[in-house]
Protein backbone atom coordinates (compact mmCIF):
# COMPACT_ATOMS: atom_id res chain seq x y z
CA UNK A 1 0.00 0.00 0.00
CA UNK A 2 1.46 3.54 -0.91
CA UNK A 3 0.92 6.38 1.13
CA UNK A 4 -1.61 8.15 0.65
CA UNK A 5 -2.07 11.66 1.99
CA UNK A 6 -4.87 13.19 3.81
CA UNK A 7 -6.22 9.98 4.74
CA UNK A 8 -9.24 10.60 6.79
CA UNK A 9 -10.58 7.94 8.59
CA UNK A 10 -14.30 8.94 9.83
CA UNK A 11 -14.77 7.60 13.60
CA UNK A 12 -17.76 5.62 15.27
CA UNK A 13 -20.39 7.66 16.28
CA UNK A 14 -22.33 7.13 19.58
CA UNK A 15 -25.85 9.03 18.52
CA UNK A 16 -26.68 11.00 15.59
CA UNK A 17 -26.53 14.50 16.24
CA UNK A 18 -28.30 17.37 14.54
CA UNK A 19 -25.52 19.42 14.92
CA UNK A 20 -24.79 21.52 11.64
CA UNK A 21 -21.25 21.35 11.88
CA UNK A 22 -18.61 20.50 8.73
CA UNK A 23 -17.49 17.01 11.12
CA UNK A 24 -20.70 15.75 11.53
CA UNK A 25 -21.80 13.25 8.88
CA UNK A 26 -25.44 12.91 9.85
CA UNK A 27 -26.05 16.46 10.02
CA UNK A 28 -28.18 16.62 6.64
CA UNK A 29 -30.52 13.25 7.22
CA UNK A 30 -31.23 14.82 10.62
CA UNK A 31 -32.01 18.60 8.73
CA UNK A 32 -34.99 16.11 7.47
CA UNK A 33 -36.64 15.86 11.26
CA UNK A 34 -35.91 19.77 11.88
CA UNK A 35 -37.66 20.39 8.20
CA UNK A 36 -40.45 17.95 9.79
CA UNK A 37 -40.30 15.45 6.59
CA UNK A 38 -39.55 12.63 8.83
CA UNK A 39 -40.63 12.58 12.79
CA UNK A 40 -37.81 9.88 14.12
CA UNK A 41 -34.68 10.24 11.43
CA UNK A 42 -32.47 8.77 14.18
CA UNK A 43 -34.43 5.34 14.70
CA UNK A 44 -33.15 4.52 11.15
CA UNK A 45 -30.03 2.68 13.46
CA UNK A 46 -32.29 0.39 15.09
CA UNK A 47 -33.20 -1.62 11.90
CA UNK A 48 -31.93 -3.89 10.02
CA UNK A 49 -31.98 -4.59 6.50
CA UNK A 50 -30.41 -7.12 4.35
CA UNK A 51 -29.67 -7.03 0.75
CA UNK A 52 -29.80 -9.90 -1.33
CA UNK A 53 -27.39 -9.62 -4.94
CA UNK A 54 -25.00 -7.21 -4.16
CA UNK A 55 -24.03 -6.45 -8.18
CA UNK A 56 -25.25 -3.18 -9.88
CA UNK A 57 -28.27 -1.68 -7.99
CA UNK A 58 -27.76 -4.12 -4.86
CA UNK A 59 -24.18 -1.94 -4.27
CA UNK A 60 -25.58 0.98 -4.65
CA UNK A 61 -27.91 -0.15 -2.54
CA UNK A 62 -26.31 -0.95 0.38
CA UNK A 63 -23.73 1.93 -0.02
CA UNK A 64 -27.08 4.95 -0.41
CA UNK A 65 -28.75 2.66 3.03
CA UNK A 66 -24.86 2.84 4.47
CA UNK A 67 -24.43 6.65 4.36
CA UNK A 68 -28.03 7.13 5.78
CA UNK A 69 -26.79 5.11 9.07
CA UNK A 70 -28.99 2.06 8.73
CA UNK A 71 -28.44 0.13 12.19
CA UNK A 72 -27.37 -3.35 10.15
CA UNK A 73 -26.97 -4.05 6.72
CA UNK A 74 -26.68 -7.68 5.96
CA UNK A 75 -25.09 -8.90 2.34
CA UNK A 76 -25.76 -12.24 0.15
CA UNK A 77 -23.75 -12.79 -2.78
CA UNK A 78 -21.88 -15.27 -4.39
CA UNK A 79 -19.87 -14.13 -6.58
CA UNK A 80 -16.86 -12.05 -7.37
CA UNK A 81 -16.11 -8.68 -8.67
CA UNK A 82 -14.73 -8.64 -12.36
CA UNK A 83 -13.46 -6.17 -14.52
CA UNK A 84 -17.12 -6.51 -16.95
CA UNK A 85 -18.80 -5.08 -13.76
CA UNK A 86 -16.83 -2.02 -13.96
CA UNK A 87 -19.69 -0.24 -16.70
CA UNK A 88 -21.49 -0.15 -13.14
CA UNK A 89 -21.29 2.06 -9.85
CA UNK A 90 -19.87 1.11 -6.78
CA UNK A 91 -17.22 -1.30 -7.10
CA UNK A 92 -13.35 -0.31 -8.44
CA UNK A 93 -11.37 -2.33 -10.35
CA UNK A 94 -8.74 -3.13 -7.98
CA UNK A 95 -11.47 -4.88 -5.78
CA UNK A 96 -11.25 -7.75 -9.27
CA UNK A 97 -11.41 -11.21 -7.83
CA UNK A 98 -12.32 -10.40 -3.83
CA UNK A 99 -16.25 -11.71 -3.56
CA UNK A 100 -18.48 -9.36 -4.00
CA UNK A 101 -19.75 -8.90 -0.01
CA UNK A 102 -16.29 -9.16 1.26
CA UNK A 103 -14.96 -6.04 -1.15
CA UNK A 104 -18.85 -3.82 -0.46
CA UNK A 105 -18.07 -4.96 3.41
CA UNK A 106 -14.82 -3.25 3.02
CA UNK A 107 -15.56 0.09 1.30
CA UNK A 108 -19.07 0.45 3.16
CA UNK A 109 -16.92 0.56 6.52
CA UNK A 110 -14.87 2.99 5.58
CA UNK A 111 -17.71 5.19 4.81
CA UNK A 112 -19.59 4.56 7.47
CA UNK A 113 -18.02 2.32 10.78
CA UNK A 114 -21.49 3.10 12.79
CA UNK A 115 -23.20 0.48 10.33
CA UNK A 116 -22.97 -3.52 11.68
CA UNK A 117 -22.09 -5.07 8.18
CA UNK A 118 -22.58 -8.73 8.21
CA UNK A 119 -21.51 -10.43 4.76
CA UNK A 120 -22.45 -14.13 3.66
CA UNK A 121 -20.91 -15.40 0.44
CA UNK A 122 -23.62 -17.88 -0.24
CA UNK A 123 -26.15 -18.97 -3.17
CA UNK A 124 -29.50 -18.68 -1.16
CA UNK A 125 -31.01 -21.03 -3.59
CA UNK A 126 -29.24 -24.11 -2.92
CA UNK A 127 -30.96 -26.66 -0.48
CA UNK A 128 -28.52 -26.47 2.34
CA UNK A 129 -28.17 -22.84 2.05
CA UNK A 130 -31.77 -21.58 1.45
CA UNK A 131 -32.00 -23.21 5.18
CA UNK A 132 -28.75 -20.75 6.10
CA UNK A 133 -30.64 -18.14 4.17
CA UNK A 134 -33.75 -18.29 6.80
CA UNK A 135 -32.58 -18.69 9.08
CA UNK A 136 -30.37 -15.70 9.21
CA UNK A 137 -33.27 -13.58 7.95
CA UNK A 138 -34.76 -14.70 10.99
CA UNK A 139 -32.71 -14.03 14.04
CA UNK A 140 -30.55 -11.29 12.27
CA UNK A 141 -31.95 -8.39 13.09
CA UNK A 142 -29.97 -5.88 16.04
CA UNK A 143 -32.14 -8.16 18.92
CA UNK A 144 -31.86 -11.27 17.23
CA UNK A 145 -35.12 -11.37 15.77
CA UNK A 146 -36.86 -10.75 12.23
CA UNK A 147 -35.13 -8.46 9.98
CA UNK A 148 -37.14 -5.36 9.08
CA UNK A 149 -36.92 -5.72 5.36
CA UNK A 150 -35.58 -7.61 2.85
CA UNK A 151 -34.79 -5.94 -0.45
CA UNK A 152 -34.35 -8.14 -4.01
CA UNK A 153 -31.33 -6.80 -6.01
CA UNK A 154 -30.50 -10.15 -7.59
CA UNK A 155 -30.54 -10.72 -11.27
CA UNK A 156 -32.19 -14.19 -12.03
CA UNK A 157 -35.53 -15.52 -11.94
CA UNK A 158 -34.81 -18.77 -9.61
CA UNK A 159 -33.35 -16.19 -6.97
CA UNK A 160 -36.24 -13.91 -6.60
CA UNK A 161 -38.29 -16.93 -6.51
CA UNK A 162 -36.79 -18.60 -3.14
CA UNK A 163 -36.92 -14.79 -1.51
CA UNK A 164 -40.58 -14.92 -2.34
CA UNK A 165 -40.83 -18.59 -0.64
CA UNK A 166 -38.68 -18.06 2.39
CA UNK A 167 -40.49 -14.31 3.18
CA UNK A 168 -43.84 -16.15 2.43
CA UNK A 169 -43.18 -18.50 4.78
CA UNK A 170 -41.35 -15.94 7.53
CA UNK A 171 -44.08 -13.26 7.17
CA UNK A 172 -40.82 -10.82 6.06
CA UNK A 173 -41.75 -7.54 3.87
CA UNK A 174 -39.93 -7.33 1.30
CA UNK A 175 -39.11 -5.27 -1.97
CA UNK A 176 -38.26 -7.09 -5.28
CA UNK A 177 -36.22 -5.12 -7.51
CA UNK A 178 -34.93 -5.60 -11.04
CA UNK A 179 -34.03 -3.95 -14.05
CA UNK A 180 -34.85 -5.55 -17.91
CA UNK A 181 -32.15 -7.58 -19.73
CA UNK A 182 -32.23 -4.59 -22.59
CA UNK A 183 -31.25 -2.04 -19.92
CA UNK A 184 -33.69 -0.11 -20.38
CA UNK A 185 -36.46 -0.29 -17.74
CA UNK A 186 -36.96 -1.50 -14.61
CA UNK A 187 -39.37 -1.94 -11.36
CA UNK A 188 -39.39 -1.88 -7.35
CA UNK A 189 -42.38 -3.99 -6.06
CA UNK A 190 -43.06 -4.13 -2.85
CA UNK A 191 -44.39 -7.44 -1.54
CA UNK A 192 -46.01 -7.59 2.40
CA UNK A 193 -46.97 -11.45 2.25
CA UNK A 194 -50.70 -11.55 2.39
CA UNK A 195 -51.41 -8.00 1.76
CA UNK A 196 -49.64 -7.27 -1.40
CA UNK A 197 -49.27 -10.01 -4.44
CA UNK A 198 -46.23 -11.85 -3.93
CA UNK A 199 -43.99 -12.44 -6.58
CA UNK A 200 -45.55 -16.28 -7.64
CA UNK A 201 -48.93 -14.52 -7.55
CA UNK A 202 -48.74 -13.63 -11.22
CA UNK A 203 -46.20 -13.97 -14.41
CA UNK A 204 -43.46 -11.29 -13.65
CA UNK A 205 -44.31 -7.97 -15.05
CA UNK A 206 -42.86 -6.07 -17.82
CA UNK A 207 -42.49 -2.22 -18.20
CA UNK A 208 -42.84 -1.77 -21.84
CA UNK A 209 -39.45 -0.36 -22.90
CA UNK A 210 -41.06 0.90 -26.39
CA UNK A 211 -38.79 -1.35 -28.69
CA UNK A 212 -40.14 -3.22 -31.18
CA UNK A 213 -39.47 -6.95 -29.74
CA UNK A 214 -38.48 -7.56 -33.64
CA UNK A 215 -35.82 -5.23 -33.48
CA UNK A 216 -34.41 -5.99 -30.58
CA UNK A 217 -31.42 -8.02 -31.07
CA UNK A 218 -30.66 -10.42 -28.85
CA UNK A 219 -27.75 -12.63 -30.75
CA UNK A 220 -24.17 -12.70 -28.85
CA UNK A 221 -25.48 -11.75 -25.82
CA UNK A 222 -27.41 -12.46 -22.89
CA UNK A 223 -27.92 -9.03 -21.28
CA UNK A 224 -26.75 -5.29 -21.35
CA UNK A 225 -26.62 -3.59 -17.86
CA UNK A 226 -26.52 0.70 -17.38
CA UNK A 227 -24.89 2.61 -14.59
CA UNK A 228 -27.63 4.81 -14.71
CA UNK A 229 -30.92 2.52 -15.13
CA UNK A 230 -29.11 0.52 -12.54
CA UNK A 231 -28.85 3.69 -10.26
CA UNK A 232 -32.37 5.12 -10.51
CA UNK A 233 -33.65 1.65 -9.49
CA UNK A 234 -31.41 1.94 -6.57
CA UNK A 235 -32.59 5.11 -5.39
CA UNK A 236 -36.09 4.36 -5.97
CA UNK A 237 -35.64 0.61 -3.69
CA UNK A 238 -33.94 2.90 -0.84
CA UNK A 239 -36.03 6.04 -0.98
CA UNK A 240 -38.99 3.93 -0.74
CA UNK A 241 -37.35 1.30 2.14
CA UNK A 242 -36.44 4.94 4.28
CA UNK A 243 -39.96 5.86 3.58
CA UNK A 244 -41.55 2.03 4.85
CA UNK A 245 -38.98 1.84 8.17
CA UNK A 246 -39.33 5.90 8.87
CA UNK A 247 -42.76 6.12 8.07
CA UNK A 248 -43.11 9.33 6.10
CA UNK A 249 -45.16 9.67 2.69
CA UNK A 250 -46.37 7.03 0.27
CA UNK A 251 -44.61 3.93 -0.10
CA UNK A 252 -45.10 2.15 -3.79
CA UNK A 253 -46.63 -0.71 -4.17
CA UNK A 254 -45.02 -0.76 -7.75
CA UNK A 255 -43.23 1.69 -9.49
CA UNK A 256 -42.06 0.86 -12.90
CA UNK A 257 -39.05 3.10 -14.95
CA UNK A 258 -39.36 3.04 -18.67
CA UNK A 259 -35.58 4.72 -19.62
CA UNK A 260 -36.59 5.57 -23.02
CA UNK A 261 -39.68 7.51 -22.88
CA UNK A 262 -39.00 8.59 -19.06
CA UNK A 263 -42.84 6.80 -18.13
CA UNK A 264 -42.98 5.63 -14.67
CA UNK A 265 -45.63 3.77 -13.84
CA UNK A 266 -47.22 3.12 -10.56
CA UNK A 267 -50.24 0.90 -9.37
CA UNK A 268 -51.12 -1.89 -5.98
CA UNK A 269 -51.15 -5.10 -6.69
CA UNK A 270 -53.69 -7.53 -4.16
CA UNK A 271 -52.57 -11.23 -4.43
CA UNK A 272 -53.40 -13.67 -5.66
CA UNK A 273 -56.57 -15.98 -4.13
CA UNK A 274 -54.98 -19.12 -5.80
CA UNK A 275 -51.39 -18.42 -5.68
CA UNK A 276 -49.54 -21.35 -6.49
CA UNK A 277 -47.34 -20.78 -3.00
CA UNK A 278 -49.35 -22.10 -0.23
CA UNK A 279 -47.34 -20.04 2.46
CA UNK A 280 -48.31 -16.89 0.08
CA UNK A 281 -52.42 -18.33 0.28
CA UNK A 282 -51.99 -18.84 4.45
CA UNK A 283 -50.47 -15.12 4.65
CA UNK A 284 -53.56 -14.05 2.75
CA UNK A 285 -55.84 -16.11 4.74
CA UNK A 286 -54.29 -14.16 8.30
CA UNK A 287 -54.15 -10.65 6.52
CA UNK A 288 -58.31 -11.24 5.87
CA UNK A 289 -59.08 -12.66 9.20
CA UNK A 290 -57.13 -9.21 10.82
CA UNK A 291 -58.84 -6.25 11.82
CA UNK A 292 -58.61 -3.52 9.31
CA UNK A 293 -57.78 -0.19 10.19
CA UNK A 294 -61.14 2.09 10.05
CA UNK A 295 -59.25 4.96 8.20
CA UNK A 296 -60.64 4.89 4.47
CA UNK A 297 -58.34 4.44 2.30
CA UNK A 298 -58.20 6.40 -0.75
CA UNK A 299 -59.60 4.28 -3.33
CA UNK A 300 -57.10 3.77 -6.15
CA UNK A 301 -58.50 2.95 -9.57
CA UNK A 302 -55.70 1.01 -10.55
CA UNK A 303 -56.30 -1.92 -8.12
CA UNK A 304 -55.57 -5.16 -10.04
CA UNK A 305 -56.99 -8.38 -8.14
CA UNK A 306 -55.03 -11.48 -9.85
CA UNK A 307 -58.26 -13.11 -10.77
CA UNK A 308 -58.62 -17.03 -9.80
CA UNK A 309 -60.75 -17.13 -12.82
CA UNK A 310 -57.39 -16.14 -14.91
CA UNK A 311 -59.57 -14.73 -17.72
CA UNK A 312 -56.79 -14.26 -19.94
CA UNK A 313 -56.09 -18.09 -18.90
CA UNK A 314 -54.55 -20.16 -22.31
CA UNK A 315 -54.38 -23.46 -21.94
CA UNK A 316 -52.21 -24.96 -24.17
CA UNK A 317 -48.19 -26.69 -23.71
CA UNK A 318 -47.58 -24.55 -26.71
CA UNK A 319 -46.56 -21.28 -26.42
CA UNK A 320 -46.43 -20.51 -30.26
CA UNK A 321 -50.24 -20.89 -30.81
CA UNK A 322 -50.76 -17.04 -28.87
CA UNK A 323 -47.70 -15.16 -30.16
CA UNK A 324 -49.33 -12.07 -30.70
CA UNK A 325 -49.18 -8.15 -30.15
CA UNK A 326 -52.14 -8.03 -27.76
CA UNK A 327 -50.20 -8.59 -24.01
CA UNK A 328 -52.23 -8.94 -21.43
CA UNK A 329 -52.20 -4.91 -19.74
CA UNK A 330 -51.68 -5.00 -16.35
CA UNK A 331 -51.81 -1.31 -15.70
CA UNK A 332 -50.64 1.50 -18.68
CA UNK A 333 -47.38 0.54 -19.87
CA UNK A 334 -47.25 -2.35 -17.89
CA UNK A 335 -47.07 -6.01 -19.68
CA UNK A 336 -47.62 -9.82 -18.03
CA UNK A 337 -44.47 -11.18 -19.44
CA UNK A 338 -46.30 -14.16 -19.98
CA UNK A 339 -49.37 -15.71 -19.19
CA UNK A 340 -49.54 -19.25 -17.51
CA UNK A 341 -53.09 -21.72 -17.90
CA UNK A 342 -55.59 -23.12 -15.22
CA UNK A 343 -54.04 -26.42 -13.90
CA UNK A 344 -55.48 -28.57 -16.40
CA UNK A 345 -53.68 -27.81 -19.25
CA UNK A 346 -53.53 -30.19 -22.83
CA UNK A 347 -51.47 -32.76 -22.16
CA UNK A 348 -50.11 -33.62 -25.54
CA UNK A 349 -47.41 -35.63 -24.62
CA UNK A 350 -46.85 -38.92 -23.32
CA UNK A 351 -48.15 -39.93 -19.35
CA UNK A 352 -45.22 -40.24 -17.10
CA UNK A 353 -44.80 -43.72 -15.94
CA UNK A 354 -48.24 -44.71 -14.11
CA UNK A 355 -46.69 -46.11 -10.41
CA UNK A 356 -43.47 -45.95 -9.64
CA UNK A 357 -43.70 -47.06 -5.58
CA UNK A 358 -42.45 -51.05 -6.80
CA UNK A 359 -39.13 -49.45 -8.06
CA UNK A 360 -36.32 -47.85 -5.83
CA UNK A 361 -34.41 -44.07 -6.87
CA UNK A 362 -31.07 -46.28 -6.42
CA UNK A 363 -32.69 -49.15 -8.67
CA UNK A 364 -33.78 -46.06 -11.53
CA UNK A 365 -29.74 -44.22 -10.79
CA UNK A 366 -28.30 -47.57 -11.50
CA UNK A 367 -30.26 -48.13 -14.68
CA UNK A 368 -29.89 -44.50 -15.85
CA UNK A 369 -25.97 -45.27 -15.93
CA UNK A 370 -26.31 -48.55 -17.76
CA UNK A 371 -27.81 -46.98 -20.66
CA UNK B 1 -41.58 -21.06 -30.01
CA UNK B 2 -42.46 -24.68 -30.27
CA UNK B 3 -41.49 -25.68 -33.43
CA UNK B 4 -42.38 -29.19 -35.04
CA UNK B 5 -39.30 -30.65 -34.24
CA UNK B 6 -39.38 -29.32 -30.50
CA UNK B 7 -42.73 -30.79 -30.87
CA UNK B 8 -41.57 -33.78 -31.56
CA UNK B 9 -38.74 -34.09 -29.05
CA UNK B 10 -41.67 -33.34 -26.49
CA UNK B 11 -43.36 -36.24 -28.21
CA UNK B 12 -40.50 -38.53 -26.39
CA UNK B 13 -40.26 -37.14 -23.20
CA UNK B 14 -43.12 -38.15 -20.72
CA UNK B 15 -44.61 -35.47 -18.32
CA UNK B 16 -44.22 -35.58 -14.94
CA UNK B 17 -46.86 -35.32 -12.07
CA UNK B 18 -45.58 -34.56 -8.80
CA UNK B 19 -45.34 -31.26 -7.39
CA UNK B 20 -42.41 -31.64 -5.22
CA UNK B 21 -39.21 -29.61 -4.67
CA UNK B 22 -36.09 -30.78 -2.97
CA UNK B 23 -37.26 -29.24 0.73
CA UNK B 24 -40.40 -31.77 0.19
CA UNK B 25 -38.43 -34.32 1.93
CA UNK B 26 -40.54 -38.06 0.76
CA UNK B 27 -42.68 -36.22 -1.88
CA UNK B 28 -39.21 -35.46 -3.76
CA UNK B 29 -38.30 -38.93 -3.40
CA UNK B 30 -41.08 -40.01 -5.34
CA UNK B 31 -40.63 -36.62 -8.23
CA UNK B 32 -36.97 -37.75 -7.96
CA UNK B 33 -38.32 -41.29 -9.33
CA UNK B 34 -40.42 -39.49 -12.15
CA UNK B 35 -37.34 -37.46 -13.10
CA UNK B 36 -35.04 -40.69 -13.39
CA UNK B 37 -37.76 -42.52 -15.42
CA UNK B 38 -38.64 -39.43 -17.61
CA UNK B 39 -34.61 -39.30 -18.24
CA UNK B 40 -33.98 -43.05 -18.71
CA UNK B 41 -37.10 -43.01 -21.37
CA UNK B 42 -35.92 -39.92 -22.92
CA UNK B 43 -32.39 -41.52 -23.64
CA UNK B 44 -32.53 -44.47 -24.67
CA UNK B 45 -35.30 -42.97 -27.20
CA UNK B 46 -32.18 -40.79 -28.11
CA UNK B 47 -30.03 -43.44 -28.69
CA UNK B 48 -32.84 -45.59 -30.35
CA UNK B 49 -32.89 -42.74 -32.91
CA UNK B 50 -29.47 -42.45 -33.23
CA UNK B 51 -29.42 -39.19 -31.66
CA UNK B 52 -27.75 -39.68 -28.49
CA UNK B 53 -26.25 -36.41 -26.82
CA UNK B 54 -26.06 -36.96 -23.14
CA UNK B 55 -25.68 -38.78 -20.21
CA UNK B 56 -26.59 -37.08 -16.75
CA UNK B 57 -26.44 -38.84 -13.06
CA UNK B 58 -27.11 -36.92 -9.56
CA UNK B 59 -26.27 -37.03 -6.07
CA UNK B 60 -28.36 -39.58 -4.15
CA UNK B 61 -30.15 -36.34 -3.29
CA UNK B 62 -30.95 -35.70 -6.46
CA UNK B 63 -29.65 -32.27 -5.72
CA UNK B 64 -26.49 -32.27 -7.81
CA UNK B 65 -26.60 -33.05 -11.49
CA UNK B 66 -23.78 -33.55 -13.03
CA UNK B 67 -22.90 -35.53 -16.25
CA UNK B 68 -21.74 -35.09 -20.12
CA UNK B 69 -22.92 -33.59 -23.61
CA UNK B 70 -22.33 -33.83 -26.74
CA UNK B 71 -22.28 -32.04 -30.55
CA UNK B 72 -21.58 -33.94 -32.97
CA UNK B 73 -20.34 -31.16 -35.84
CA UNK B 74 -19.15 -32.44 -39.45
CA UNK B 75 -18.10 -35.85 -38.24
CA UNK B 76 -16.12 -34.40 -34.88
CA UNK B 77 -17.61 -35.07 -31.27
CA UNK B 78 -17.34 -31.89 -29.04
CA UNK B 79 -17.92 -32.94 -25.42
CA UNK B 80 -19.00 -30.66 -22.84
CA UNK B 81 -19.16 -31.60 -18.57
CA UNK B 82 -22.61 -30.41 -18.28
CA UNK B 83 -23.66 -29.36 -13.97
CA UNK B 84 -26.64 -27.76 -12.59
CA UNK B 85 -28.28 -27.68 -9.00
CA UNK B 86 -31.89 -28.30 -8.22
CA UNK B 87 -33.08 -24.95 -7.02
CA UNK B 88 -35.14 -24.89 -3.66
CA UNK B 89 -38.02 -23.53 -6.06
CA UNK B 90 -37.71 -26.00 -8.63
CA UNK B 91 -39.97 -27.41 -10.25
CA UNK B 92 -41.45 -23.99 -10.21
CA UNK B 93 -38.61 -22.44 -11.61
CA UNK B 94 -36.72 -24.42 -14.21
CA UNK B 95 -32.76 -25.60 -13.07
CA UNK B 96 -29.96 -23.58 -14.66
CA UNK B 97 -28.31 -25.94 -16.52
CA UNK B 98 -24.42 -25.14 -16.48
CA UNK B 99 -21.30 -25.90 -19.30
CA UNK B 100 -18.47 -24.58 -17.02
CA UNK B 101 -15.99 -25.34 -19.45
CA UNK B 102 -17.11 -22.93 -21.69
CA UNK B 103 -17.30 -20.31 -19.23
CA UNK B 104 -16.16 -17.03 -20.14
CA UNK B 105 -15.92 -18.33 -23.69
CA UNK B 106 -19.25 -16.80 -24.85
CA UNK B 107 -21.57 -14.29 -24.22
CA UNK B 108 -24.49 -16.03 -24.38
CA UNK B 109 -23.82 -17.74 -20.94
CA UNK B 110 -23.84 -16.37 -17.52
CA UNK B 111 -21.75 -16.20 -14.78
CA UNK B 112 -20.56 -19.98 -13.92
CA UNK B 113 -21.13 -21.18 -17.06
CA UNK B 114 -25.00 -21.03 -16.71
CA UNK B 115 -26.37 -20.87 -20.55
CA UNK B 116 -28.69 -17.79 -21.45
CA UNK B 117 -31.87 -19.32 -22.44
CA UNK B 118 -34.45 -17.88 -24.91
CA UNK B 119 -37.23 -15.58 -23.77
CA UNK B 120 -39.82 -18.27 -24.72
CA UNK B 121 -38.06 -21.22 -22.57
CA UNK B 122 -39.16 -19.77 -19.30
CA UNK B 123 -42.79 -18.77 -20.42
CA UNK B 124 -42.95 -22.02 -22.01
CA UNK B 125 -41.96 -23.69 -18.63
CA UNK B 126 -43.95 -21.79 -16.51
CA UNK B 127 -47.22 -22.69 -18.01
CA UNK B 128 -45.63 -26.36 -17.81
CA UNK B 129 -45.33 -26.23 -14.13
CA UNK B 130 -44.89 -29.20 -12.70
CA UNK B 131 -45.04 -31.13 -16.25
CA UNK B 132 -41.73 -30.10 -17.13
CA UNK B 133 -38.50 -32.15 -15.68
CA UNK B 134 -35.05 -32.29 -16.26
CA UNK B 135 -35.22 -33.40 -19.53
CA UNK B 136 -37.80 -31.23 -20.87
CA UNK B 137 -34.85 -28.24 -19.41
CA UNK B 138 -32.03 -30.62 -21.30
CA UNK B 139 -34.63 -30.84 -24.56
CA UNK B 140 -36.01 -27.08 -24.87
CA UNK B 141 -33.18 -25.60 -23.09
CA UNK B 142 -29.92 -27.13 -23.75
CA UNK B 143 -30.13 -29.11 -26.79
CA UNK B 144 -31.09 -25.86 -28.59
CA UNK B 145 -28.66 -23.91 -27.38
CA UNK B 146 -25.92 -26.39 -27.78
CA UNK B 147 -27.12 -26.59 -31.67
CA UNK B 148 -26.96 -22.62 -32.14
CA UNK B 149 -23.92 -21.86 -30.12
CA UNK B 150 -21.40 -24.74 -30.53
CA UNK B 151 -20.55 -24.30 -34.02
CA UNK B 152 -20.47 -20.57 -34.34
CA UNK B 153 -17.96 -21.30 -31.52
CA UNK B 154 -15.93 -23.93 -33.45
CA UNK B 155 -16.45 -21.25 -36.35
CA UNK B 156 -14.66 -18.52 -33.99
CA UNK B 157 -11.66 -20.87 -33.12
CA UNK B 158 -13.21 -20.62 -29.51
CA UNK B 159 -13.04 -24.27 -29.12
CA UNK B 160 -11.74 -26.56 -30.92
CA UNK B 161 -11.82 -30.54 -31.86
CA UNK B 162 -9.69 -32.63 -29.48
CA UNK B 163 -8.24 -36.19 -29.88
CA UNK B 164 -9.45 -38.63 -27.55
CA UNK B 165 -6.01 -39.56 -25.77
CA UNK B 166 -7.23 -43.11 -24.71
CA UNK B 167 -10.87 -44.73 -25.19
ZN1 LIG C 1 -48.62 -15.16 -3.97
Amino acid sequence: MSAQKNVVVREKIDKMSSEVVDTNPYSRLMALKRMGIVDNYENIRNYTVAVVGVGGVGSVTAEMLTRCGIGRLILFDYDKVELANMNRLFFQPHQSGLSKVEAAAETLKHINPDVDIMTYNMNITTVDNFELFTKILTTSNLSNGPVDLVLSCVDNFEARFAINSACNEFNLSWFESGVSENAVSGHIQFIIPGETACFACAPPLIVASNIDEKTLKRDGVCAASLPTTMGIIAGFLVQNTLKHLLQFGQVTNYLGYSALTDFFPTMSLKPNPSCDDNQCRLRQKEYAAKPKPEVAVEAKEEDQPFHEDNEWGISLVDESVEVKDNKINVAEGVTLAYTVPKQESVEECEEATSSNKEISLDELMAQMKQI
Amino acid sequence: MVDEVTRKTLSNIPLLKIKAGPRDKELWVERLKEEYQTLIKYVSANKAADNDWFRLESNKEGTKWFGKCWVIHELLKYEFDVEFDIAVTYPMTAPEIALPGLDGKTAKMYRGGKICLSDHFKPLWARNVPKFGIGHAMALGLGPWLAVEIPDLIAKGVISYKEKVAE
